[in-house]
């Protein structure tokens, strides 16, 4: 058994970790950017786990790193798009402040 | 050796990510994820995912995070009040988060033996002469067809129309954008 694959039970272990932290960051700020920011996070443990399993399973792991990539790049820039739309609105990026759908 | 590096980077990434959900400005957590993420390329590269690594770090590391810089950078947000959540969430996010890591932390047990077993038993995952051939695949399409061979070949071939949905998710993704931006729609 080559040596990097035996880092496959690490490599879950940490992207369970970093995983764990970016919900931890969900529920614990309030900044719609740090929000944004700590889903990057997840994606990134997401995609360790994928490129950790690619090396058994082949290429096609790693290929599904390139669409959550662009997936999250098309989230990103949209996600933004509506931070600036209610910042221009509403002066804020504090989700306590920002409650338009709650009715 | 391989493990030593493996898990000085592992480290590098707790730490940087646990300081990037507590740092209390924006700008530094997004810099500190711009770390997270080269630590993670540095993984990659161990993981036998060369390519990947390149593209997490000019793709993730360069553009999408420059992206937040300049949100953050346009909103002008130049507050250092603490926006952490109460103490009730605070609780809460202690015991989600922590049985969260209970449960994925049992991944940490998964060998490869173990996996190779599974995939063996179950009947048909998908078709096994493209999902599972057997272990140091990765390595093998790598000497055999060079790095970005080996990652291009599926993705022409197998994974041809998702890759072109591709192509449409980000033109509406552009749209979107610049229809949400713009000043009056």
């Amino acid at each position: 058994m080559p040596e990097s694959v035996s880092l496959l039970g690490p490599s879950l272990g940490l992207s369970a970790i970093l995983f764990t932290l970016g919900v931890a960051g969900v529920l614990l700020r309030r900044n719609a950017i740090v929000l944004f920011v700590c889903i990057e996070l997840m994606l990134n443990a997401v995609n360790l786990s994928f490129v950790a399993l690619a090396q058994l399973h082949g290429a096609s792991g790693q290929l599904m790193v390139f669409f959550v990539m662009t997936v999250a790049a098309a989230e990103a820039a949209v996600g933004l798009a509506i931070i600036l739309a209610i910042f221009r609105h509403k002066q804020t990026v504090d989700l306590q402040n920002i409650n338009l759908l709650k009715g | 050796m391989v493990h030593a590096v493996f898990y000085f980077f592992a480290a590098c990434a707790v730490v940087t990510a646990a300081l990037c959900i507590l740092s209390r400005n924006a700008v530094s957590a997004v810099l500190w994820l711009v770390t997270t993420m080269l630590s993670l390329a540095a993984i990659y590269v161990l993981l036998n995912a060369q390519f990947v690594a390149a593209i997490q770090v000019l793709v993730y590391a360069g553009a999408v995070m420059v992206l937040f810089l300049f949100v953050i950078m346009l909103l002008n947000l130049g507050t250092a009040r603490s926006d952490l959540r109460g103490p009730s969430a605070v609780a809460a996010t202690i015991v989600i988060a922590g049985l969260l890591l209970v449960e994925l932390a049992a991944l940490w047990r998964y060998t490869p033996r173990r996996l190779a077993a599974e995939v063996a038993q179950s009947p048909a995952l998908s078709d096994p002469a493209t999902l599972f051939v057997a272990g140091e695949l990765a390595r093998q399409e790598t000497q055999a067809r060079g790095v970005v061979g080996g990652v291009a070949a599926p993705l022409f071939q197998l994974y041809l129309v998702p890759f072109e949905i591709t192509s449409i998710l980000l033109l509406a993704a552009i749209v979107g954008a610049v229809v949400l931006a713009k000043r009056r729609i």
